[in-house]
């Protein structure tokens, strides 16, 4: 590998060069050996090694959920993004198509996150060619859980991300979750699970809503109710915005692949639910036995 | 240190050309031309792993002749450059046009440096447009000599004798089928005069395909969908992009949406949702 070719995007040809000279499948390795700046976790250097409070507010996003239902599994993501207790963003998107068949959604530091969110994107397309085959779902999970392992030292700082993961395992036929802490450790989930300042009360409410039989439209409708109930009782997680007429953002990954649910299709159901909610504020209630 | 022989780079330059056109001469062809969908990429290949036919970027396919572990090695390095660039900048500003300049100046400086040999590769870089007058085809000659092309190109051993066939034989905007009828006929000239047979199992092809609905748009044509399309059998250029794609991971657009139709969402939804709303109110 060239030392010219260490630096500059601008030059194709440098960029070929260094191209060239990689081996292995991993692009994130192949950034890293031909500019390692360009990767989001070898920011922790600029930051010098100072363990004291950030100087600034950086935008947080806030909660995601995900439930599997037999034959695929819905992640869903409110809109916004604060940055101590200004709304940063009302229309941020959380939760993003990692491929064909997953997504991911995301909380911590969006900056960061939303970067990435785009470097793993790239990671797995990048591998799928290279190889001629695309990884296992376990694989893009683990493929996952090494990018946090990078953003280590940023988050020591504060800067954390915390992703949820989420697919349809071609192998087992069934739509899995993983959810990941800031250290890098993974944990697959069953059922449901929730990530980000709001998921307390998200999980709390998909504990009471949540049916092993749901099918796609049952579990696009639980994840609303949950981040309905999210944005009530904690001030970063933002509900739908009628007026603005901003929904969350819904993917649902079954064996045809992932599909975001369309805008109509989603302000449709939050109408169904904010109108119920108008009788009963507090959502549906469950059986007491 | 004194130089004993000195040999001009005209002979230089002459016995490496040389070199690289003998062995060339011995391999296999590959077509890539326009039809009336986008473009087609036909090789002559018994390997169903070993490819010459790749996808390089979400419009960007890849073609090559020659020796195999060289044209990979160009073929991983295009799809790391374009995957940096994509990354780096935006998925729009990556360009054949960059790729094939940057594949020339790499394989001109291989072909002329001393100590290595040249790259026995010759590469065909295309690029869908918007519309078929944007479509790019680019050929990347060993040497490192870029030429684009319209209509159709061809790399490899017989590229003579399969152009000349295909000067006589190529129509403007043919159908997929017809496009690849063509491109079999020429292939099988072998360029003394012989015509050989070919049958699909010989035949990498693969399409970027402008109404695919996926970003990426390069897609392989297998099996049934292939013989069928050889054979012109009625309704072949449909099914073959609209199964294969189904078949295929990646197309997936059309069926997600039939699963999750929206009146029968919004009408299960409005179910449910009375249902609830009873358990409330109760």
């Amino acid at each position: 590998m060239g030392t010219q070719s260490t630096g500059s995007a601008a030059g194709d040809y440098g960029l070929m060069r260094a191209a060239f000279g990689g081996t292995g499948t991993s692009f994130t390795e192949f950034l890293a050996e031909y500019n390692p700046e360009y990767l989001p976790g070898r920011r922790a250097a600029a930051l010098g090694a100072s363990a004291g409070p950030l100087p600034f507010d950086p935008p947080h996003g806030t909660t995601i959920v995900a439930l599997t239902f037999p034959g695929g599994v819905v992640m869903a993501g409110d809109r916004r993004a604060t940055a101590g207790n200004v709304i940063a963003s009302r229309e941020i998107q959380k939760v993003f198509p990692a491929d064909e068949y997953s997504c991911v959604g995301i909380a911590g530091v969006a900056g960061l996150a939303v970067e990435m969110v785009r470097l793993f994107q790239v990671e797995l397309e990048h591998y799928e060619k290279i190889e001629g085959t695309t990884l296992s779902l376990d694989g893009k999970a683990n493929r996952l859980a090494t990018m946090i392992r990078g953003n280590l030292g940023l988050a020591m700082q504060g800067l954390a991300v915390v992703p949820l993961f989420a697919g349809y395992d071609l192998e087992s036929a069934e739509g899995r979750i993983f959810s990941y802490d800031p250290i890098g450790g993974q944990y697959e989930e069953h059922g449901f699970h929730t990530v980000g300042s709001g998921s307390v009360y998200a999980r709390g409410a998909l504990k009471k809503l949540y049916r092993a039989d749901f099918d796609a439209t049952g579990a696009v409708t639980a994840a609303i109710q949950a981040l309905y109930d999210a944005a009530d009782d904690d001030s970063a997680t933002g509900g739908p915005d009628l007026a603005r007429r901003i929904y969350p953002v819904i993917g649902v990954v079954t064996e045809d692949g992932y599909h975001r649910l369309p805008e109509a299709e989603v302000a449709e159901l939050v109408q169904q639910i904010v109108d119920a909610r108008y009788r009963r504020p507090d959502g549906p209630n469950a059986p007491l036995q | 240190m004194s130089t004993p022989f000195y040999v001009s780079p005209e002979q230089l330059m002459k016995d490496r050309a040389d070199f690289v056109r003998k062995n060339m001469a011995r391999v296999g062809s590959v077509v890539v031309l326009n039809y009336e969908g986008g473009v087609l990429f036909v090789a002559e290949n018994r390997s169903r792993v070993l490819h010459k036919v790749s996808e390089i970027y979400d419009r960007i396919g890849f073609a090559a002749a020659g020796r195999y572990n060289e044209f990979e090695n160009l073929r991983q390095a295009g799809v790391r450059l374009a995957d940096t660039r994509g990354y780096l900048y935006d998925r729009r500003d990556v360009s054949a046009l960059g790729l094939a300049n940057a594949y020339a100046q790499l394989l001109g400086n291989i072909f002329s440096e001393s100590g290595g040999k040249p790259y026995e590769a010759e590469l065909i870089i295309a690029q869908l447009g918007d519309r078929a007058e944007q479509d790019e085809i680019y050929r990347v000659t060993y040497d490192g000599s870029v030429t684009d092309a319209h209509g159709f190109v061809v790399v490899g051993g017989a590229a003579d004798a399969v152009s000349g066939a295909l000067e006589g034989t190529y129509q403007e905007n043919p159908t997929l089928g017809a496009a690849l009828r063509t491109a079999v006929a020429a292939l099988a000239q072998s360029g003394n005069g012989e015509t050989r047979e070919i049958n699909p199992s010989q035949l990498e092809v693969a399409v970027l395909d402008r109404d695919r609905k996926q970003p990426r748009k390069f897609r392989r044509i297998l099996g049934a969908h292939l013989t069928a399309l050889l054979e012109d059998e009625p309704g072949a250029d449909t099914a073959a992009l609209e199964e294969n794609g189904e078949a295929e991971p990646a197309a997936s657009a059309e069926s997600a949406d039939e699963e999750l139709d929206p009146n029968t969402l919004i009408d299960e939804a409005l179910d449910e949702h009375d249902e609830d709303d009873s358990t409330g109110d109760n």
